[in-house]
């Protein structure tokens, strides 16, 4: 039973970090249209700011989130001004090739100052909790909480504030949203800073129990691609609800079935659900 | 200037560029340049193959670095493991890519744009998992080794460097020559068609899945013809084959010779290839090039080299035209213009 517990608690930590990445691709999708293959770069980018504010800087671990998370959103405003914003009457086949430009760009260059090795990161967030014989590291808890208020303050931002609402009105419609007189500039750049910010945050609580090198953002982009397939491009419950789907599926199946197999659970499972139901798992709704 | 570049347009340049090709052994400085060549020659084809689906039927496909790894991997455990020889393993390689490559089209192409480049994407990590986990059948990382080189029925030796770059030309020429006949025809006018507008060419009576699925599985053979030839001359193929990064490549390949245009994938494959050789400290960060030049032809010059270079010499050859000239001239602008949006 605690076993089966423990691999509750990892679902649950999984989900909130794919979901997490999920929100930020789900939410530049929503308004824009642009399936941004460069989101995972700017995960990884996110994960060695992290580093390099720790290590090399010294910062404390808040501290180095928090300026990974400004680095980020600057990075993902200047991929929006410089390069999707020029795109955005091109075909749509010019956008992901342009994404994918970035993402080979932003992986080359963090290759030529860090070299391609697996780093460690440490965080302050060491212990272990033991809860009548189910073990927690802290780190992992963190994780669930981070998500947690994350999401939260996303929802509250997106559904109280003025600013949020323009975001949300620009993804019901375009022309609405103009007519209003919202400035379509603004909520791109603003929303492209949020899922980069998300992003630097995700691979930041994710950073310590894993590795950070140059390729770290590949499987979580295409999960988190998953994910939004699953939950409905442009979602917001969704992502979450994907998100969680596939860290449970991952969890369960990595320790039930393969471990060595655990990664392809989420292609197959997308590979599955698409063969059956092409518009994904649960019809585009409303935000 | 004008007319020395509309000397390129003739057939002519053509046979010229072919003749270059077959001399180029004899005015090599030494062996490897034959077999950067012969390298760059490989990816050329498979570069076509993704310029049938992408460059024609506009879907953009994101698993064809797998299938090439699929080619070159159903060649090696054929030939190493199984005890075929080189020509039924390579026609088994195609037979592989084809039937695959049918399979995953009958469920990736119900899906439109994004969803495809996405679905692909994970078809083609799924296919890099299962070679590199599924160690029974693929020898997981080790790789496999003692790849059969192609049988030359004792006239020629394919181990030698120069004949096989001939047998990996006479195939490219083959690529380029199908893929011309394919652009004349109405299969691949039918294929632009879709491109165009998937709901208008479904309004012409166009039957959307047959033909995607035919551009897919026609892209996907030319994948696997590819990579059995790779397997076939490096006589080693390990799990990163399937790199995802190869289709990236292949990508910037295709993008910078021309997407959708018949000469464009081997002048960016060759082209590329030779700079990245000859920049060998590039090899390594050839991305940070590589990258922000995707972007910036995607902005500037989505139509790359041989696109932008067609339509420099319709604006010209519009100019020059006399006016008296303009009425017989408008049925031919109108051919023209099709031509260019086929090329």
């Amino acid at each position: 039973m605690s076993l089966f517990l423990q691999q509750i608690i990892n679902g649950l930590t999984l989900g909130s970090i794919y979901g997490l990445v999920a929100l930020g691709l789900t939410l530049v999708y929503g308004i824009l249209h642009i399936p941004n293959f460069a989101h995972g770069a700017l995960y990884m980018v996110g994960a060695f700011m992290s580093y390099f504010f720790m290590v090399d800087l010294g910062a404390h671990y808040w501290i180095a989130m928090a300026g990974s998370a400004a680095v980020v959103a600057v990075l993902a405003i200047l991929c929006e001004r410089l390069v999707f914003h020029p795109l955005r009457h091109s075909p749509p086949i010019h956008d992901k090739i342009a994404a994918i430009g970035i993402l080979l760009f932003l992986e080359a260059v963090v290759q030529m100052f860090w070299g391609s090795d697996f780093r460690r990161m440490s965080s302050p967030f060491t212990g272990i909790m033991n809860f009548d014989g189910l073990i927690i590291p802290e780190q992992r808890l963190l994780i669930i909480a981070g998500a947690f208020v994350l999401v939260v303050a996303l929802q509250l931002f997106l559904r109280k504030t003025m600013t949020g609402a323009t975001i949300i009105a620009m993804a019901q419609s375009r022309e609405g949203a103009f007519l209003v007189g919202i400035d379509a500039n603004r909520v791109a750049m603003m929303t492209f800073a949020i899922s980069g910010m998300l992003a630097a945050f995700a691979a930041t609580l994710y950073a310590p129990i894993n590795l950070v090198y140059p390729a770290m953002g590949h499987l979580v982009i295409m999960k988190a691609f998953v994910i939004i397939i699953l939950g409905g491009m442009g979602s917001v419950p969704g992502a979450i609800a994907g998100g969680m789907i596939i860290g449970f599926a991952e969890a369960l199946g990595g320790f039930y079935i393969s471990t060595s197999y655990k990664d392809i659970i989420a292609f197959g499972l997308l590979v599955l659900i698409l063969s059956v139901r092409p518009q994904g798992l649960f019809a585009k709704g409303a935000h | 200037m004008f007319k020395v570049a509309s000397l390129l347009m003739t057939p002519a340049a053509k046979y010229l560029m072919l003749a270059f090709a077959i001399l180029f052994p004899l005015v090599a400085a030494n062996e490897y340049q034959v077999y950067v060549m012969a390298t760059a020659f490989v990816w050329a084809i498979a570069v076509y193959g993704l310029n049938i689906i992408t460059g024609f039927c506009g879907q953009l496909n994101l698993a064809h670095g797998g299938f090439f790894a699929i080619g070159a991997y159903t060649l090696g455990l054929l030939t190493a493991d199984y005890g075929w020889s080189f020509w039924p393993a390579f026609l088994g390689a195609l037979v592989m890519t084809a039937v695959l490559g049918f399979l995953v089209g009958i469920v990736s192409l119900r899906l439109k744009e994004h969803y495809f480049a996405i679905f692909t994407l994970c078809v083609g990590f799924i296919i890099y998992l299962l070679i590199d986990k599924w160690e029974e059948l693929t020898h997981g990382a080790i790789g496999v080794r003692d790849i059969a080189a192609p049988y030359g029925f004792g006239l020629v030796d394919f181990t030698d460097t120069t004949p096989f770059y001939y047998l990996v030309l006479a195939f490219l020429v083959f690529a380029i020559w199908f893929m011309g006949r394919l652009s004349k025809s109405l299969l691949g006018r039918t294929f632009i068609a879709i491109r165009n507008g998937d709901e208008l060419a479904q309004s012409l009576g166009i039957n959307l899945m047959r033909n995607k699925v035919l551009a897919f599985v026609l892209s996907t053979t030319y994948a696997g013809l590819a990579g059995a030839l790779y397997a076939g001359m490096v006589r080693f193929i390990g799990p990163e084959e399937a790199n995802i990064n190869h289709t990236f490549d292949m990508i910037t390949y295709l993008l910078v010779g021309g997407i959708g245009t018949i000469m464009g994938p081997l002048l960016g494959t060759v082209g590329i290839v030779w700079i990245t050789q000859s920049l060998q400290f590039l090899e390594e960060y050839r991305m940070i090039i590589f990258g922000p030049l995707l972007v910036l032809l995607v902005i500037f010059f989505p139509r790359g080299i041989t696109g932008s270079f067609l339509t420099w010499m319709h604006r010209k050859s519009q100019a020059l035209a006399p006016t008296k000239k303009r009425q017989e001239n408008k049925v031919k602008t109108a051919q023209n213009r099709e031509a260019e949006s086929n090329a």
